[in-house]
This record gives structure tokens, sequence and C-alpha cells, in this order.
């Protein structure tokens, strides 16, 4: 019988990469008698889920983080100079 | 310009891009290297890159999904350069750190099992769940959260992932598995908390 340690370890791989036959049969037979791991699968997919969301649709990070002026300045002056080649 | 073959979307002036787009460009090179000279770079270099790649603009996406995807080009580039500089260091200690969690004298139990999440899925259609998901990922170490963002914002296949971070893959499931733990107690700390049953 697998111990929660490894199988939150290849529950959290399966994400990565595909297990063995073996590998997800520990894992299943562990989640049948163990609560903690079965909330830990769930939060797991639910992860999944929100990344996924988060990537696809960018919602605005803190909108605080911005460039600074003199950044905006100083890139502005380069695209400056680019832009006069080929404009 | 040829103005007349481009039937879909058109470019704005590029001399705008920088005022409409140059924030939101920075914020997302920022959240995912969260070094600010950094990305106030990769602006730069993206927007350099758009002015010459202006011309095979083909008006199939939105001027700024075109923006972001020069810019995900320029960050991985990025991340392969700065990991050959400086290996990665945070790896050492997260075995450890992973073993702490569970109980090495009760059968290797969580000590702090996890609690059932009731309803995640409400969450994601709530602003302020948003906020902390993102608090969470910010308050990951650099590079576990440079390897988040690669594998699971990014799509990069583990293969892929692993040449750009330059370790191994048994390397980077650690600091995925590691990631992910710190993601869960965070959004359990502070957003499952009052749910959990």
């Amino acid at each position: 019988m697998l111990t929660c340690k490894q199988t939150a370890r290849l529950v959290s791989m399966s994400y990565d990469k595909r297990l063995s036959w073996r590998e997800r049969l520990g894992v299943r037979l562990h989640l049948l008698a163990c609560d903690a791991c079965r909330n830990f699968t769930r939060q797991m997919r639910f992860l999944r889920e929100a990344t996924q969301r988060f990537a696809r649709e960018q919602p605005e990070t803190d909108n605080r983080v911005r460039l600074a002026p003199e950044a905006i300045e100083r890139i502005a002056r380069v695209l400056e100079r680019h832009g006069q080649g080929t404009g | 310009m040829n103005e007349s073959s481009t039937p879909h979307r058109q470019l704005s002036d590029p001399e705008t891009w920088l005022a409409q787009h140059g924030d939101a460009l920075y914020r997302y090179a920022y959240f995912r290297l969260r070094d600010r000279a950094q990305a106030e770079d990769l602006v730069q270099e993206t927007l350099i890159a758009a002015l010459q790649a202006r011309q095979g603009f083909a008006g199939r996406s939105s001027e700024r999904t075109w923006l972001i995807g020069i810019l995900k080009n320029k960050l991985v580039d990025y991340l392969r350069k700065s990991v050959r500089e400086r290996p990665l260091a945070e790896l050492a200690g997260t075995e450890s750190e992973i073993d702490a969690l569970f109980d090495a004298n009760d059968d290797d139990h969580w000590k702090k099992p996890p609690a059932d999440w009731a309803n995640p899925t409400q969450a994601l259609e709530q602003k302020q769940f948003w906020k902390i998901f993102i608090e969470c990922i910010e308050a990951l170490p650099v590079r576990q959260a440079q390897a988040f963002s690669l594998c699971e914002l990014e799509g990069l296949e583990g293969e892929e992932a692993c040449k750009v971070l330059g370790i191994a893959t048994t390397n980077l499931w650690v600091m995925m598995h590691r990631a992910r733990l710190r993601l869960r107690e965070c959004l359990e700390a502070h957003w499952f908390g009052q749910g959990a049953r």
C-alpha cells in the first residue's frame, strides 16, 4: 500500500507525465481508503482548471503593476530609433 | 504598407503600441519573471520585434494577442539564458521541504490533511478569488514560479521546460510538486478556509 506522501507525489506527477498502470493502480487503491488524499486529488484537479482558465483569459493581474515613467521614456526612444529605419 | 490584402484585423499605428499595450505586456512579463528590469527589457524587445514583423501580421488575432505571442517567445529565450548563467539554487532543500509535510513517525500521513473544498469551481467566477490566486503564485519562490509558469501557463511540455530550465526531468517533477503543494496550502488558508468542512 502506498503512503500518503507517495500518493501525493504520484497524483501531482500525473499532471507532468503519464503514470504506469502499476502507479495508477497504487494511487486508486490508496484513494479508496484515504479521505485526505482524495481531497488532495480533487484540489489538484481544481488547481489545473484554475490555472488553465488563468492562462486562457489572462485576468488582469495587479493593476498597480505598471511600467515606470522612466522605462516608458527609454523604450519610446529606442522604438523611435527603430521606427525610423522601417517606417 | 499593403492595406488591401488584410481583410481581417489591422494593426494600429506602432507609435501607439507602447501606450496601449505597454502596461499589459509588462504585467505579463513581470508576473512570470518577478524582475522589474528584465520585464522592462522584454517589453522593449517585444515591441522592437513587433515593429520588424508587422508586415507579417495576418490579422487572425487581436493586436494584443499578437504582441503577447511575441513576448512569450522572448520570455522563454530569456529564461533559458538566465538559467544558464545562474543555475537552480532552490532545488537543494525542496525534497526535505516536501518530507516535512508528512509524518515520518506515522506512516507518512499528512501532518495537516487537505480539506474538502466544497464546490471549488464557484470560485472561478469571483474576482476576489483571482486576486488570491495571483498572490499565491507570487508567493512561490522565484524558480518554482518560473517552472510553474512555463509548464502550466505557457503550456511547455515537461521535456521542453527542462531544457529551458536546465534541469533533469525528475527535478522538474519535484519542483512542480512542491509548487502545487504550496499553492494548495495557500489557497486553502486564504480562500477555502472558511468553507472547509
